[in-house]
C-alpha cells in the first residue's frame, strides 16, 4: 500500500491549542462530537472543517475517522469546504418563500456581487440557502454569525442588515 | 423463552416469543423478499422490501424487525404489500447502474434474483443513477458505487465483525452513500483488504479484482510453464458454485478441472502449509528456549498482517517471520522446482487459488520475489476459479477424480486444517510437541482450540511443559486478544489470529452465500478430511522431508531464512 | 370565547428571563416544591386529568407517557427536552425559551422527579444557538440555588441538566434520531422496537417531550382552580401555543384556547391576509402537515375536529397561510425541496421517493406532465406513507396527498407553468 501525499492545509500549533481547549471544554468526550465540531468550525476563519482537523480529532477522541466523516457530511450545519468570514444564510422554506425571500436573494446577489455558493474575492461574504430557522414572524430573513436579520423586504433594509452584520463582526473580532 | 401462536398467510405457527417474522416465515418455507437482511447481522430495515401487513396496523411492518407476539396475524402477499415491494424495487433500480452483462455478479446478484421474482418488466421511473467511475486503487478489491443499493451489509461487517470501519455511511438524502472517509482510496484508509465486504454485498458494488484474464494470457502463452497451487479451503467450498452442498469435499474433481483448464502442474498449498509448520514450530521452540519475543503470533493470514502493520505496528516483532503457505510455495516453485525441472523461473507463471482477497495484495509485496520476478504471479479467489471452470464447461459434479502433481502435491491433515480457525495452532502443536519432547503424540486432536468462539484460550501440555495458547478469528476478536496481550492480563506463548470469521474457509474470496452456517459446515469438512488422512503431521510429510534433505537442510537454516521468511513494516494510514 | 389566553405564556414579560431571582419573584419553583411532596404517578395523573397531549407533533397522552416512563425499572433513566423545532413555520418554542426559560427548566426537573430519572438533556437546534448562553446561565443559576444537583431542596432527588446542540438536521426532531445525535453520531432514526421509552439516549429508558409540554407542567400543578380545564372545549380542554406566519399582516406566537376556528386565528389574531388577498391554502402542523382549502377554514382547532376534517391534528402548532400569489403546485415544490434536503437517506422509500416526487412535481410545474405521471406521483407518495422507516417518510407527502384530494385541479393536464 502506497503512502499518501501530505494535505495542502496543515494545523498550526496555535490552532492545535485552540482545538485542545475546545476538547477540554467538552470533557474530551467523543459523545459530544457535534458540539466539538461546531465550536471548532466557529474558530476556523472560513468556517469549515479540514481533513487534518478531522483526522486529529479522530486520534484525540479515539474514534473512527469514518464516524467523523459521517457526521460532517450528514449535518447541514457542518461544512467540509471553505466558506467565508461572513456566511449569509437565506431561508429557503415555504413561510419565507411566500413572503418573497427570492427578492431578498436577488437583492443580496446584486449588492454583494455573488450568488449562492460563491465567495467574494476577499473571502468576506458567501451566500447560502438554508431551511427554516424559526424566524418566520420576521420573514424574509437571513441568518449570519448566529444572529437573525429579519423583515428584509426592501433593498434599504438589506443594506442596513449587512452594515449591522459587519459591525457585529468587528466587535467580535 | 415462551412460545406464541401466530398466523402467517392464515397458516398457524408456533414460535418462540420475539422471533423475527422473516425467520418465522422461513419455518413455513415462505421466503419473504429482502435485500439488507443478512442472517449473520443485526437487522437494518433499510431496504423496506421485506414489508408485511400485520392485522391492526395501518402501516406496513418490516418483517426483519417485527417480532412475533401472541395472536399476531401476518399477510405477506396483499396488494398493499405487493405495491410497496414493487415500488421499492423500482426505486432501487432507478438508482442502480444496470450493466448486468458486464458485471462480476452477473448470475449471483440478489437484485437480479429479485427482479426475476417480481417479473419486473416495465420500470416506472427514470434513471437517477450518477454513473460514478469504478474505483480501482489496490490489487484486491474494486468498488463500483453506482451499483450500491445502500443495504449497509458491508458497513455492518466492517464495523461489527472486523472492528475496522474503513467504509461507513455518509451524507444525507440522495447523497446518502457508503464510502471511505473523505472518499479516500481504500488502500489509504484503515482497510486491510480482507474482502468480507465483497462477500456480503448483494450486488456488484464491491467485488474482488478479477485476474482471470491474466490466467488465460499465461495459459495461452506457449512459452510459459503455468502451475497452480490450491489452498486447503477451496476444496470444501468450490462445490457451492456448482450446485453442491456446502462443505462437500471436491479435491479430486477440482484437480481434474484445473488440469482441463490447461495448468501444466496442479500443486497443493497444503504442502506449503506443512512447510510453514516446519519453520514456524521451530521458530516457536527457538523463541521459547532462547527467551525470544513471546507470544509468537502467526502470520499466514494476509488480512491480519495488513491489520498489524497498519493498526498495531508495535506487535510486529511478535509476528512469525515465516511467510504464509502461499508465499513459501511461490518461493519454492521459482527456486527449488525451477532448478529441479531446469525451467527458467522467469518462464514459470505461478498462480494460486485462494479463499482470500488480501492474498492478491500479499503477492505484490516486494519480499515475495527476487531477481526481477514474483514468487506468485497471479492470485485467484475461489469465485474466479469457478468462473474459469464454467468457461471450460466442466461439469464438476460428474468430473472424474485426479491427484495433485509431484513434487509439491502432498499435504498432511495438519496442512489441511490451516483453513479453519484454530487449525494452524493445532498443526503447529502436533509438530512442536514431537520436536520438543521427542515423543510421539498419542492424540492428535486439540479440541480446545476448535470451534466458532471468537476467542479460544487454552493451556496445552507438551509432556510436562505447559504452553499457554490463544486463537482469535475476526479482527474485532483479534483486537480484544491484542488488548489482553498488551495489558499483561494474558500470558500467552503462542497466538493464532485469522482475519476472517471461521478462518480462511470464511474468507473474503469465497463463494457468494458464505454465511456462518455455511462456515460451520466447511469447518466440519476440513476436520473430517484431516481425520481421514493417514498423514496427519506436517513433519512426516515425505515431500517436505525431501525438500529439506535436498534443499533447505533444516528449518531456520540460512537458505530457509532467505526464501521462506520475510519481514514486516509499519504502514501509514492518513 | 376570548381569542387568546394567558396560561402557558403567563410569565412572558413579567420577569427578566436571565434571572432566577426574578423568576422566583413571580412564583417560580413553587410548583417544584409541591411536586417534591407528590408521588410521580400522581403528577402524571394531573396531566391526564387535564387531557394534555404532547406538543411536539406526535400528540401522545402526556400523563400516560410519564406514568409509563415511571413504570420502567432501570438504574439509569433520562428525560429529554426536544427543542429541535424544525418544522418550517414553527417558532413557538423559540419564544418560550427566549422569554420563559426557567419555567421550562422547572418542568424538566419535575419530570425527572416524576419518572425517576437522574439526567435531563435539552437538545436544541443549532439555529437557536443564540439562546445557548441564556440557557447555560439558567442551568448554572438553578444549580447554585439547589434546584439541580445532588440533593434538590433536601428531598434526596439527584438530577442534572445538560444542553446539547443540533447541527442542522430536521430529522433529529425524531426521538431515536435525536438520541443518535446526542451520542455524537449522524442523526439517522433507529429501527423500532425498541422504542425510546425502553432504549433512547445512550440506550437508556428515555422520556422525551417538547419544550411547550414541559412548560405547561408547573402551571398545571398549581392550577387547583381548574383554570386550564375551563378553557377550550369540552372534548378538547386547555390552551395551545401556536405560531402563525406566511401571508398574514401580523405573524407571531399566540396562546389560544382549543376550539378557536382556523379562520378566527387568521383574521382575529394575525390580522387577516396581507392586502386582504384571497387565501389559496393553509398548511397546519409544519411542512409535514396536510393542506386546508379555503372551504375548510371553519374547522375548530382541536385534535378531534382537525382529524375529522382530514387535517393534521394540530402537529407542531404551526399555521402557515398562503395567499393566491403562490400556486398549489408551487407550494408543493417548496415543501418537496425541504424534504429532499432533510431525508436522512437510509431507507429506500424516503430517499428515493422524495427524489422522484421532486422530479415529477418539477414536471407538473413546467406543465409537461402526463396522467401517468400523476398516477406515479400518487403511487410513490403512498408507498412512502406505508413503508418508510420513520415518521419523516410517513408524513413527508401529507401535503401532496391532501392536495390531490382538495385541489385536484392543480394536477390537471394544463400545459401551464406554475409561477412561485
Amino acid at each position: 500500500m502506497k503512502t499518501f501525499e501530505q494535505f495542502p492545509e496543515q494545523i498550526t500549533d496555535d490552532f492545535a491549542n485552540k482545538m485542545d481547549d475546545i476538547l477540554q471544554r467538552h470533557d474530551n468526550d467523543p459523545k459530544k462530537l457535534i458540539g466539538i465540531l461546531l465550536d471548532i468550525q466557529d474558530a476556523v476563519d472560513l468556517h469549515y472543517i479540514t481533513q487534518p482537523i478531522a483526522y486529529r480529532l479522530a486520534k484525540r477522541l479515539n474514534i473512527k475517522i469514518t464516524q467523523i466523516y459521517d457526521v460532517l457530511t450528514f449535518y447541514a450545519g457542518l461544512y467540509t469546504q471553505p466558506r467565508a468570514h461572513f456566511c449569509i444564510q437565506i431561508c429557503d422554506s415555504a413561510p419565507c418563500r411566500v413572503n418573497d425571500s427570492e427578492g431578498l436573494h436577488v437583492a443580496l446577489k446584486d449588492i454583494l456581487g455573488i450568488d449562492i455558493g460563491e465567495v467574494t474575492y476577499d473571502n468576506r461574504f458567501t451566500l447560502e440557502k438554508v431551511p427554516c430557522f424559526g424566524a418566520c414572524d420576521v420573514s424574509p430573513a437571513f441568518r449570519a454569525g448566529g444572529k437573525v436579520y429579519g423583515r428584509l423586504s426592501t433593498r434599504e433594509s438589506v443594506i442596513d442588515a449587512l452594515k449591522e452584520l459587519m459591525r457585529e463582526g468587528e466587535s467580535n473580532g | 423463552m415462551s412460545k406464541v401462536t401466530i398466523k402467517i398467510n392464515n397458516i398457524p405457527l408456533e414460535v418462540e416469543k420475539g422471533t423475527r417474522i422473516i425467520d418465522a416465515a422461513r419455518l413455513l418455507n415462505i421466503d419473504i423478499p429482502h435485500l439488507c437482511y443478512h442472517p449473520d447481522q443485526t437487522a437494518k430495515a433499510h431496504c423496506r422490501l421485506c414489508m408485511v401487513e400485520v392485522a391492526g396496523q395501518r402501516k406496513l411492518q418490516a418483517s426483519c424487525t417485527a417480532l412475533a407476539t401472541e395472536g399476531m396475524e401476518v399477510l405477506t402477499d396483499t396488494k398493499k404489500v405487493y405495491d410497496a415491494q414493487v415500488g421499492v424495487l423500482e426505486m432501487i433500480l432507478a438508482d442502480h447502474k444496470q450493466n448486468c452483462l458486464m458485471c462480476a455478479r452477473n448470475g449471483s446478484c440478489e437484485l437480479q434474483k429479485l427482479c426475476q421474482r417480481f417479473n419486473l418488466l416495465v420500470p416506472d421511473l427514470p434513471s437517477v443513477s450518477k454513473n460514478e467511475p469504478i474505483r480501482v486503487t489496490n490489487p484486491s478489491i474494486v468498488r463500483d458505487p453506482s451499483k450500491c443499493v445502500k443495504c449497509g451489509r458491508c458497513v455492518k461487517v466492517c464495523a461489527d465483525v472486523q472492528g475496522v470501519s474503513a467504509i461507513a455511511y455518509s451524507g444525507r438524502s440522495a447523497d446518502f452513500s457508503i464510502t471511505t472517509a473523505f472518499d479516500a482510496p481504500l488502500d489509504e484508509t484503515d482497510c486491510v483488504l480482507c474482502g468480507q465486504c465483497s462477500l456480503v454485498c448483494p450486488v456488484g458494488a464491491i467485488v474482488e479484482t478479477d485476474n482471470t484474464a491474466d490466467v488465460w494470457r499465461a495459459i495461452h502463452d506457449k512459452s510459459k510453464h503455468v502451475i497452480v497451487q490450491v489452498a486447503p479451503s477451496v476444496r470444501v467450498s468450490l462445490g457451492d458454485q456448482f450446485g453442491m452442498e456446502p462443505g462437500e469435499l471436491v479435491t479430486g474433481k477440482m484437480v481434474t478441472a484445473l488440469k482441463l483448464l490447461g495448468f501444466e502442474k496442479v500443486f497443493d498449498t497444503n504442502f506449503a502449509a506443512d512447510l510453514t509448520i516446519m519453520e514456524e514450530a521451530s521458530e516457536l521452540l527457538s523463541r521459547i528456549q532462547t527467551g525470544g519475543t513471546l507470544p509468537l503470533v502467526t502470520s499466514c493470514s494476509s488480512g491480519w498482517v495488513n491489520y498489524a502493520e497498519k493498526h498495531h505496528p508495535e506487535l510486529l516483532p511478535h509476528l512469525s517471520t515465516a511467510k504464509s503457505p502461499q508465499g513459501m510455495f511461490g518461493a519454492v516453485v521459482k527456486t527449488y522446482y525451477a532448478e529441479k525441472t531446469g525451467i527458467d523461473p522467469k518462464d514459470i507463471v505461478s498462480v494460486s487459488v485462494m479463499p482470500c482477497t488480501a492474498k492478491k495484495f500479499e503477492a505484490t509485496r516486494p519480499e515475495l520475489g527476487r531477481d526481477g520476478y514474483r514468487d506468485v504471479d497471479v492470485v485467484l479467489t475461489t469465485r474466479e476459479l469457478a468462473k474459469l471452470i464454467h468457461y471450460e464447461g466442466v461439469d464438476l459434479i460428474n468430473a472424474p477424480e485426479s491427484e495433485f502433481d509431484s513434487p509439491l502435491g502432498t499435504g498432511s491433515g495438519a496442512g489441511a486444517i490451516f483453513g479453519v480457525t484454530g487449525g494452524v495452532m493445532e498443526a503447529a502443536l502436533r509438530t512442536a510437541y514431537e520436536k520438543l519432547t521427542g515423543k510421539t503424540l498419542a492424540r492428535l486432536d486439540f479440541e480446545t482450540v476448535r470451534g466458532f468462539d471468537g476467542i479460544k484460550e487454552s493451556t496445552v501440555d507438551l509432556d510436562g511443559t505447559p504452553v499457554r495458547v490463544a486463537v482469535a478469528h475476526g479482527l474485532k476478536n483479534a483486537d480484544e486478544l491484542i488488548r489482553r496481550v498488551k495489558s499483561g492480563e494474558a500470558n500467552y506463548t503462542f497466538v493464532e489470529i485469522m482475519a476472517c470469521p471461521g478462518g480462511c474457509i470464511g474468507g473474503g474470496g469465497q463463494p457468494i452465500g458464505t454465511t456462518n452456517a455455511v462456515r460451520r459446515r466447511r469447518i466440519k469438512a476440513l476436520y473430517a478430511l484431516d481425520q481421514s488422512l493417514p498423514l496427519r503431521k506436517s513433519h512426516e510429510n515425505p515431500d517436505v522431508q525431501a525438500l529439506y534433505r535436498d534443499y533447505f537442510h533444516e528449518p531456520l537454516s540460512h537458505r530457509a531464512h532467505e526464501l521462506l521468511h520475510t519481514s514486516y513494516k509499519r504502514r501509514e494510514t492518513r | 370565547m376570548a381569542k387568546t389566553v394567558s396560561f402557558i405564556s403567563r410569565n412572558f414579560g413579567t420577569y427578566a428571563p436571565s434571572s432566577l431571582d426574578s423568576y422566583e419573584s413571580v412564583g417560580g419553583f413553587q410548583a417544584l416544591r409541591k411536586a417534591l411532596t407528590m408521588d410521580g404517578y400522581d403528577i402524571a395523573a394531573v396531566l391526564s386529568k387535564n387531557q394534555v397531549q404532547g406538543r411536539g407533533g406526535a400528540a401522545y397522552d402526556m400523563g400516560k407517557k410519564w406514568s409509563q416512563a415511571r413504570d420502567v425499572e432501570a438504574p439509569l433513566k433520562c428525560v429529554v427536552c426536544n427543542a429541535d423545532e424544525g418544522e418550517p413555520g414553527t417558532f413557538k418554542d423559540r419564544e418560550i425559551l427566549t422569554r420563559d426559560p426557567f419555567q421550562m427548566l422547572e418542568g424538566m426537573i419535575i419530570a425527572g422527579w416524576a419518572v425517576n430519572a437522574q439526567d435531563g438533556y435539552i437538545y436544541m437546534r443549532e439555529e437557536y444557538s443564540h439562546l445557548r448562553p441564556l440557557l447555560l446561565s439558567a442551568i448554572d443559576q438553578c444549580e447554585k440555588k439547589g434546584y439541580l444537583g445532588e440533593d434538590i431542596l433536601g428531598s434526596g432527588f439527584r438530577y442534572r441538566l445538560h444542553l446539547y446542540s443540533g447541527a442542522g438536521a430536521y430529522v433529529c426532531g425524531e426521538g431515536s434520531a435525536l438520541s443518535e445525535s446526542i451520542e455524537g453520531k449522524a442523526g439517522r432514526p433507529r429501527l423500532k422496537p425498541p422504542y425510546i421509552k425502553q432504549s433512547g439516549v445512550y440506550h437508556l429508558p428515555t422520556c422525551m417531550n417538547n419544550v411547550e409540554s414541559f412548560t405547561l407542567v408547573p402551571g398545571l400543578l398549581m392550577d387547583e382552580q381548574g383554570f386550564y380545564r375551563s378553557q377550550g372545549t369540552r372534548d378538547c380542554p386547555g390552551t395551545k401555543m401556536i405560531s402563525v406566519c406566511g401571508n398574514v399582516k401580523q405573524p407571531g406566537v399566540f396562546e389560544i384556547p382549543f376550539g378557536l376556528t382556523i379562520r378566527e386565528i387568521i383574521d382575529d389574531l394575525a390580522g387577516g391576509t396581507q392586502d386582504n388577498r384571497p387565501i389559496r391554502l393553509v398548511q397546519l402542523g409544519g411542512a409535514s402537515g396536510r393542506l386546508a382549502s379555503p372551504s375548510m377554514l371553519d374547522t375548530p382547532y382541536t385534535y378531534r375536529d382537525m382529524e375529522r376534517a382530514g387535517l393534521t391534528a394540530i402537529g407542531s402548532g404551526a399555521v402557515l397561510v398562503v395567499d393566491n400569489r403562490t400556486s398549489v403546485v408551487g407550494f408543493l415544490r417548496m415543501t418537496q425541496e425541504f424534504f429532499c434536503h432533510e431525508s436522512c437517506g437510509q431507507c429506500t422509500p424516503c430517499r428515493e421517493g422524495n427524489r422522484h416526487i421532486k422530479l415529477l412535481l418539477d414536471k407538473i410545474a413546467a406543465g409537461e406532465h402526463t396522467l401517468r405521471d400523476v398516477a406515479t406521483l400518487s403511487k410513490f407518495a403512498n408507498i412512502m406513507c406505508n413503508a418508510s422507516l420513520c415518521g419523516l417518510g410517513e408524513t413527508a407527502q401529507s401535503a401532496l396527498l391532501s392536495a390531490m384530494e382538495h385541489f385536484p385541479d392543480a394536477f390537471q393536464i394544463k400545459r401551464e407553468v406554475a409561477i412561485r
